[in-house]
């Protein structure tokens, strides 16, 4: 518990509050706080504010199409809400989309996406809390420990899928050391398998990280009495460790569960988002990226859609779980 | 915190019925061969991919599928093939618009961030919880969202495939957490130097300057890294906006061709990979300690 990390981290919470005499709020202070603030809102209002508003004026128009009399492209004009009923209702000019097009697959790519998501993240959660369990112990060689669960962390997510890619070869050394012989991305399963298992592999040293912070900040006294008391381990972890490293494993849940849900490198260099030439492995941001081929307006729907379902998923998070981002800047 | 704590306590004391009488307490070197087994799963969990990577990347081509544990039939070809442009790879020049790209990212990312962290952290205003969320919401957009809007306008004005299209959305996610991790490193400085500085008759950009600067440094520095090493990381957005003058290094790995169509050139992708990750492990295993606060810095809460 000597390191140096855990001091940082120590040193982090018991700083005292700076200056809670601050707390009436001076006009002065408003009008210099916003000036710092003024660069970085021009900066977000072009890189993500514009994007954001084009796409959705984009999303309400039709897409230009070749009139079949003229063979010449024909400016859509607005569309109402027939780009996003392409997707939910699956409406191809009226009629149902016929199977092989982006829009038929929308509702399998988000069972598919929401199905990576859920199983990744609930691997990562047991996984990481093992992995923080045992990293919050006293032992040699923390420095090591330490740097091995930055590497994954560290690695080009591109690099990653190429690495995955090259351990589930036929020939490849999974196969090898299961003596298995899988052809890992033919089959639809195997393939989600193995992306599967390269993002918990990527990911659940982050999520072991966020944890051992939070696991860090439990004093061993705590632990000592409720010992003395008779508590029992599994007591202890349950009324003890679990109740508050809470808050900790909720923001680190929130945060990979919005990174599976935007999934797009790994199964796009893996597979290409389907396993043979299927989309078993589409998720909502390679549909997005397919679909731009297809259409700016469309494809400015989908994404619309996809960033919708992730601030839902946010919103639940911060609203049913309690994930509290901004604790620290409230109390102040 | 400490309430929490007492009650957790309390209830554990409270029920008589859960209580066990002290059972006979795991033996010391089990407890430690516990551990240690933890300890390696993890440390394997972590290099064994990796260390199987450069194995790879040493191998020679004709023993891509040698399952021998360590390195075997060791060669530099594959780096050669790696920088070589003969089959239409440009790989050294993928290595470099990836330093330029991430680097631009970076430099903007700080210069405007450090200065929205300063105020979040210090300064009590109007609106600060706004400006927080609109940061938490920023951080959270799903990047391929800014794609589509962005592949047309840049399509439009002429700036597809130039460095400013890739830079660009980078710092829509770059931005935030630099802003993130800087404010949570302000937070927990000695502001109480910049009030004697400005006791001593320094005004509020010269305390700022000469006493805050120099002691942010080493937080400054942990946000810059992060920054540069999630933008070196970035292939969304440069898969779609990138050319092959501008293409970055996870673009150029993704699409490495080889001798042969649709043989993957395995030994030569896994020393490719190598090239791009050996810096970044350098980097982290230099400054571990600082990107483990920085990166539990915004997370955890007490």
């Amino acid at each position: 518990m000597s390191t140096e990390t855990t001091d940082a981290i120590a040193s982090t919470e018991e700083t005292p509050p700076a200056e809670p005499e601050r707390a009436s709020i001076d006009p002065h202070q408003t009008r210099r706080a916003w000036l710092l603030i003024a660069p970085t809102l021009v900066t977000l209002a072009v890189v993500i504010g514009y994007p954001v508003v084009r796409a959705i004026w984009m999303s309400f128009q039709s897409d230009e199409t070749i009139d079949p009399q003229t063979g010449l492209f024909v400016e859509g004009g607005f569309a109402g809400l027939e780009n996003y009923a392409h997707w939910i209702l699956q409406q191809c000019g009226g009629q149902a989309c016929p199977p092989g097009t982006n829009a038929a697959s929308f509702w399998d790519t988000v069972f598919i996406t929401l199905g990576f998501t859920v199983v990744t993240v609930a691997i990562e959660l047991v996984l990481g809390f093992w992995f923080a369990i045992i990293m919050n112990g006293t032992f040699r060689g923390r420095g090591l420990v330490r740097a091995a669960v930055l590497i994954p962390w560290a690695i080009p997510t591109a690099v990653t899928a190429k690495l995955w890619y090259f351990i589930f070869a036929f020939d490849g050394i999974a196969n090898s050391l299961m003596g298995t012989s899988i052809v890992w991305f033919s089959d639809k399963w195997a393939a989600r398998a193995a992306i599967v298992i390269s993002d918990v592999w990527k990911t659940t040293p982050f999520m072991a990280l966020l944890i051992l912070a939070g696991l860090q900040l439990i004093g061993q006294d705590v632990h000592e009495a409720a010992k003395v008391d008779g508590a029992s381990a599994w007591q202890r972890f349950w009324h003890i460790t679990l109740p508050l490293v809470k808050p900790a494993v909720v923001v680190a849940l929130l945060f990979r569960t919005l990174d599976v849900l935007r999934i797009f490198d790994l199964p796009y260099i893996m597979t290409g988002g389907g396993a043979g030439d299927g989309n078993d492995t589409t998720t909502l941001s390679i549909l997005v990226v397919n679909e731009i081929r297809s259409g700016f307006n469309s494809a400015a729907a989908l994404s619309t859609l996809t960033f919708l379902l992730i601030f839902a998923v946010a919103f639940v998070f911060i609203k049913v779980l309690g994930a509290d981002l901004s604790q620290d800047v409230k109390e102040r | 915190m400490a309430t929490s704590t007492d009650t957790a306590t309390t209830d554990t004391r409270g029920s008589e019925s859960d209580r066990k009488p002290p059972g006979k307490p795991t033996a010391p070197w089990l407890k430690t061969l516990r551990t240690y087994t933890g300890v390696a799963i993890i440390v394997i969990w972590g290099l064994g991919p990796f260390y199987w990577m450069g194995v790879t990347a040493f191998r020679d081509l004709q023993f891509t599928f040698d399952t021998t544990p360590w390195p075997t039939h060791v060669t530099w070809d594959n780096f050669e093939t790696v920088f070589s442009t003969a089959r239409g790879n440009h790989f050294g020049r993928a290595l470099v618009n990836s330093v330029i790209i991430s680097g631009l990212t970076t430099i903007v990312s700080m210069v405007v961030g450090v200065f929205t962290a300063y105020a979040l952290a210090r300064l009590e205003f109007r609106g600060k919880f706004i400006i927080l969320g609109f940061v938490l919401a920023a951080s959270m957009f799903p990047g391929v969202a800014l794609i589509t809007p962005l592949f047309e306008l840049f399509t439009n004005i002429g700036w597809f495939g130039t460095y400013q299209a890739l830079v660009i959305p980078d710092i829509s996610f770059a931005l935030p957490l630099t802003i993130y991790v800087l404010t949570a490193f302000f937070r927990d400085m000695p502001w109480e130097l910049e009030e004697a500085a400005k006791i001593d008759g320094a005004s509020p950009g010269q305390a700022f300057r000469l006493v805050i600067l120099p002691l942010a440094a080493p937080g400054i520095f942990t946000a810059a890294i992060l920054a540069f090493i999630t933008a070196w990381n970035e292939f969304t957005i440069a898969s779609q906006l990138s050319s092959d003058e501008t293409q970055p290094v996870t673009v150029a790995i993704a699409s490495f061709a080889g001798a042969q169509p649709h043989v993957e050139p395995y030994t030569a992708v896994m020393a490719a990979g190598f090239v791009v990750t050996v810096p970044l492990i350098v980097m982290v295993l230099a400054f571990q300690r600082r990107i483990v606060a920085g990166l539990t810095a915004g997370g955890v809460k007490g």
